[in-house]
């Protein structure tokens, strides 16, 4: 099987994401015998070709071309579409990242194939391939298998693979081969305009060593003050899960997720979040995890060091009371 | 300005959910208006007051969904579509989206929303495929829309806080981002309206889709435990005790 990894770029630089895709890749190729190679697009990118031909990979494919500079869906499905059939891959990785979530389904269509997307594993049974992703907001896992024939599409989660088990190539480089594609600019439907930031983040939350965290669990902005005091206790700066920061209980500056700031603080306290994928992979990394939640199978649980099953307006409370006298103590 | 808006309907949020093979048991358990997609009616609406036009909301599904197409009927769509399939739990998101465009086909919407993804099946590829088998232009995750003389201007976001503006013409298919706007409730008033308006159902069959999936879930399971997780048990302060003595001499993170 050939498997073929589709790099990204975001602003110039490298998505680590991409890194550990092609540990997946790699992975995947050593279970099944079979060979793994990475594509890196762009305007001009041989640097970044050049780098990832040191992995351990059977080929780099360097796909160029001046409409590519900016990313937009329309050219990178007319360039990749292009590339999968004369590269002829078997199975195409990406990154789950909210580009590739952007023109990754569509370009699986336009060749009439399906993507099983936002991946965490896979197992090989007997040379069939199971990805596995979750469901139902992390509550289920669920063993996902292409049906019909190659090419196949999938993309990884972040964090589902360590980029730092990414192997070297053994003898020094990989071979490096430019792709042609042809692309005219009336294919590209949409113009990208200028990259901002909101918000003048106050707030460096990846810098807060304690981190006391809300979810839907505090039901209403009047109970936020319970959770600062809870934070204050600590010394712990109060952040949230996406919903909270939507109702606008906090300033989107303190969310934590996929679409928010990523963490990995000593202690990460949540209170009243079920643990919904976009919100783990913002969190998993901190050292010390907490979960505090009345739904004993909340997914929070999974990845929580200590874990109390109960009513967080009874605990937070209580905890902070606690807190205070293990201070003066 | 014609807009079309996918709404699925999934199972409400504290639903117990019994395993049943690839999917759950259904019969006990309570369904709602899937919540991103929420987002994507509340920005039609509120694109048609501005614009004028009508908002037709679309969903795809067995007879449980119409509860919700009512209630989309209820906030202000003018009409609905149905599209019934008892069997769409099974469907792949190429199988969803060939029905969805099929039907949208038939309509002249200039702009086709969906909201970013599903809390159950959490495919989050709606949006795009339509794109794709519609061939017409899209954008995703957008948070902010603005329609001048037949284009719009779209605030997209992007990762780790970043955003971006773009310029899609239309007609297009956009997917929205949870948090774009406030989502309004059903009125009194809109809930008697709604009784008024239209549900045109038509079946998965009579759009002539294959139903051929490309992927299929063979099962879904409770996630394995990747850490041990200590469990702290008792009355709060007893619980709250025990949690400080934990962090301070065993974590040592106070």
């Amino acid at each position: 099987m050939k498997i073929l990894v589709a790099t990204e770029l975001r602003q110039g630089k490298w998505n680590n994401a991409s890194f550990e895709t092609i540990v997946a890749a790699q992975q995947i190729a050593k279970d099944t015998s079979s060979s793994a190679s990475a594509l890196v697009i762009g305007k001009s990118v041989s640097a970044f070709a050049d780098e990832l031909a040191t992995k351990n990979v059977a080929e780099v494919l360097r796909v160029e071309h001046d409409l590519l500079e900016a990313y937009t869906p329309d050219g990178y499905c007319v360039a990749l579409k292009q590339v999968v059939e004369s590269a002829k891959p078997d199975l195409v990785l990406f990154p789950h990242t909210y580009q590739v979530r952007d023109f990754a389904p569509k370009l699986a269509a336009m060749l009439g194939k399906g993507m099983i997307g936002d991946c965490i594993g896979f197992r090989n049974e007997s040379g069939k391939i199971v990805f596995v992703r979750q469901m139902f907001q992390g509550k289920t896992a669920a063993d996902v298998t292409f049906t019909g024939a190659a090419p196949w599409f999938a993309s990884f989660q972040s964090g589902a693979f360590r980029a730092d088990l990414l192997a070297a190539h053994p003898s020094g480089k990989a071979p490096v081969n430019s792709v042609a594609v042809s692309l005219s600019a009336e294919q590209i439907r949409t113009k990208p305009l200028e990259l901002f930031k909101e918000a003048k983040s106050a707030v460096d939350l990846t810098q807060a060593p304690l981190i006391v965290a809300i979810g839907r669990g505090i039901k209403a902005p009047e109970n936020i003050p319970q959770a600062e005091a809870l934070a204050k206790s600590l010394g712990a700066e109060i952040a949230a899960s996406r919903p909270i920061c939507d109702e606008g209980w906090l300033p989107m500056e303190r969310q934590i997720g996929s679409s928010g700031q990523t963490v990995a603080p000593k202690l990460y306290l949540a209170l009243g979040i079920s643990g919904a994928i976009q919100h783990v992979v913002g969190m998993k990394g901190a050292r010390t995890i907490v979960a505090i939640n009345k739904d004993s199978n909340a997914p929070i649980f999974e990845i929580a060091d200590y874990g109390v099953v109960g009513d967080i307006f009874e605990v937070m409370p209580a905890l902070t009371e606690a807190l205070e006298k293990a201070k003066s103590a | 300005m014609n807009i079309i808006v996918c709404i699925k309907q999934v199972p409400a949020k504290d639903a117990p959910l019994a395993i049943a093979g690839n999917w759950i048991r259904e019969s006990d358990i309570g369904f709602e208006m899937n919540e991103p997609d929420s987002y994507a009616l509340e920005e039609a609406l509120r694109l048609k007051e501005k614009h004028g036009g009508e908002v037709i909301a679309l969903s795809l599904g067995p007879e449980r969904v119409k509860q919700t197409i009512k209630e989309a009927l209820a906030k202000g769509a003018d009409r609905a579509i149905h599209i019934a399939d008892d069997n769409f739990a099974q469907l792949d998101p190429l199988g969803s989206a060939k029905a969805l465009a099929a039907a949208i086909q038939r309509e002249k919407a200039d702009l086709v929303l969906t909201g970013l993804q599903s809390d159950d099946h959490g495919f989050g590829q709606t949006g795009v495929l339509l794109a794709g088998l519609l061939d017409r232009p899209h954008a995703t995750i957008i948070m902010q829309i603005e329609v001048t003389d037949g284009k719009m201007k779209l605030k997209r976001e992007l990762e780790a806080g970043w955003f971006q503006w773009m310029e899609c013409p239309l007609p297009a298919v956009l997917s929205i981002q949870s948090g774009i706007n406030k989502v309004r409730y059903a009125t009194l008033k809109g809930i008697m309206a709604a009784k008024k308006k239209e549900i045109a159902t038509i079946t998965r069959e009579s759009l002539g889709i294959s139903a051929e999936p490309t992927q299929k879930i063979e099962k879904i399971y409770v996630p394995t435990k990747t850490k041990k997780t200590e469990f702290l048990t008792g009355a709060p302060k007893e619980v709250a005790a025990k949690l400080v003595e934990k962090l301070k001499f065993e974590a040592r993170v106070i």
